[in-house]
């Protein structure tokens, strides 16, 4: 029977390396997810039939329960939230993480005092990823709105990442740890992974979340080692490499280090005031019939499509209007900033969902010189992305963040629902610009007053 | 049992394909591929499963319990994300 499972786990690491493989080139992608699917199913089955294992009930009912609400939940959840249901999942891996190394501290059977350590560094990572995770679930679904900043916080932060270090450190060299102990270090582990999420602006969450996917993956390989269980430390190892570089990918499109987001209480109310001085001016409202008319009779419009448009899940209309103007001969394409939406690619989600073909979407490096010969960039719930004070205002808290520059187009027409700040709280210059108009509503309305002004030209 | 430099050196590897496997991937795939990597370290489960099959006392089953629970979580709510992205990059091809 062992050698079926080492073959099982040994088959199941292989399809998870081959899968996400796959799963990183666009041809073969839906494939990958297939295939590393295949490998789940060959380990969890052969998984009941590991020697000396009782409780198979309970074990039966958490697998249905656990995978039933997230079947239900992840088929159910619009495609406009799958941010936060990835960040919800990622810390529920985590959180099991976090409680493999509680059962086996309790137990208090290890084999060697390295995995008994190992057990209590992937407990303590688990916990982070899987509270941390929670907060960033609480922050996108919009249950938290603020962000939490308070004098003396990341003392505080550290003092008690200082205290979950004390009571690790402790449990790793007891023989027998008590159980107190243990709720202590976990109550602390789980409390620093609130406190150093709260303070990060909802903006940045798309890097965070891939962070805690990293450190998800850390913490199932360290008690992968403690277990002895080569899939888990193979799957757990090559995820934490592959979420680390994701992430610093992730920071570098908004030209930023790892750090910086995780520490400088981003778009938090206190740096954002500084940046309100470059926008002086008044907003120029525009109605849909202009609007219109403005882009048929252009050559060349670019449309840069943000988090609002998938708010209102107004791809479809979106692309439906892109269809009118081709016909009428005008030239048009997509710009995406590689952190528009809530994550990296979110917005190509989108357009593909709503069958845009790949050659009219464009990179921030690849449209940002047509934009001069543009006639009308249209912004469709963008905001940051496109917001001039991060090439011009050094004291913005976004400054030096690469953006498409939309304010060079000969005009600029930006859908928006209403006269707010965006995500990160920072005032936009580009909404005040001579050559810019504002087309207040719902991206979906907005799009389809739109196409009703073409169909009567 | 898999110890020492043995584990040192499948730490290594592990972490040198995962790192291979990522670079060079276009950022329409950063979504998906976040997701599926999400989804693999579902695997997770089979090491709750491990921990809950062992488990003695009550505080231990029922901690090994919410392990599985949220074990199962991550691997199936991974795969249903993951899956239903990637449904929409055939669509949009088959649509050209």
């Amino acid at each position: 029977m062992g050698l079926a499972i080492d073959v099982s786990y040994f088959l199941a690491a292989a399809l998870f390396i081959l899968g996400l493989k796959r799963m990183s080139s666009p041809v073969t992608a839906r494939g990958g997810i297939v295939w590393a699917g295949a490998g789940m199913v060959v380990a969890t089955l052969i998984t009941f039939l590991t020697p000396d294992m009782h409780n198979y009930g309970w074990m039966t009912l958490a697998i249905a329960i656990g995978g039933g609400l997230a079947w239900y939940s992840g088929k159910k959840v619009s495609m406009t939230d799958m941010p936060q249901m990835i960040a919800i999942y990622n810390g529920m891996g985590g959180g099991a993480a976090a409680a493999i190394a509680a059962v086996e501290l309790m137990g208090g059977e290890f084999h060697s005092s390295t995995f008994q350590i190992l057990a209590v560094i992937g407990a303590l990572i688990g916990s982070v990823a899987f509270s941390g995770s929670m907060i960033a679930f609480a922050k996108l679904q919009g249950l938290i709105k603020r962000s939490l900043v308070f004098p003396g916080q990341q003392l505080f932060n550290l003092l008690v990442f200082g205290g979950a270090l004390m009571f690790g450190f402790m449990l790793m060299g007891a023989d027998q740890p008590g159980s107190f102990s243990i709720l202590i270090f976990f109550g602390l582990a789980l409390l620093f992974g609130i406190l150093m999420t709260l303070p990060i602006g909802g903006a940045d969450m798309p890097v965070v979340i891939s962070l805690y996917n990293a450190l998800t993956g850390l913490a199932v390989a360290f008690e992968g080692f403690v277990l002895s269980n080569a899939a888990m430390i193979i799957a757990g190892t090559v995820v934490g490499s592959a979420g680390t570089l994701l992430t610093q990918l992730m920071a570098r499109a908004m030209n930023r280090s790892l750090s910086n987001v995780l520490f400088s209480g981003f778009g938090s109310g206190v740096a954002a005031g500084s940046a309100e001085q470059g926008s002086e001016g008044i907003m120029k409202e525009i109605d849909a019939t202009d609007a219109a008319v403005m882009m048929a009779y252009a050559d060349k419009v670019i449309i840069i499509p943000g988090y609002g448009m998938a708010v209102a899940q107004a791809q479809h209309k979106v692309w439906e209007f892109a269809r009118f103007l081709e016909e009428r001969g005008v030239t048009v394409k997509f710009a995406i900033h590689p952190v528009a939406g809530r994550m990296p690619g979110h917005m190509n989600v989108l357009l593909a969902e709503a069958g845009v073909p790949y050659d009219k979407i464009y990179d921030l490096d690849e449209i940002n010189n047509e934009f001069p010969q543009a006639d009308v960039a249209l912004v469709i719930g963008a905001n940051d992305v496109v917001n001039p004070v991060a090439r011009s205002n050094p004291d913005s808290p976004i400054y030096g963040m690469p953006i498409l520059d939309a304010d060079k187009a000969r005009n600029v027409i930006c859908v928006k629902r209403g006269k707010g700040k965006g995500f990160s709280g920072v005032e936009n210059a580009l909404f005040f610009l001579d050559n810019t108009r504002m087309l207040y509503g719902d991206g979906q309305d907005v799009a389809g007053k739109l196409i009703a002004e073409l169909k009567q030209l | 049992m898999i110890e020492g430099f043995t584990a040192l050196y499948i730490f290594m590897l592990a972490g040198f394909t995962g790192y291979e496997v990522i670079s060079r991937v276009p950022v329409i795939l950063h979504t998906p591929l976040m997701s599926g990597s999400n989804f693999v370290h579902g695997i997770v489960l089979v090491g709750a499963m491990v921990a809950l099959g062992h488990a003695e006392t009550d505080m231990e089953i029922l901690i090994g319990f919410i392990g599985v629970l949220l074990g199962a979580g991550n691997a199936v709510g991974g795969y249903v994300v993951t899956e239903r992205m990637l449904e929409m990059f055939k669509s949009s091809k088959e649509a050209k």
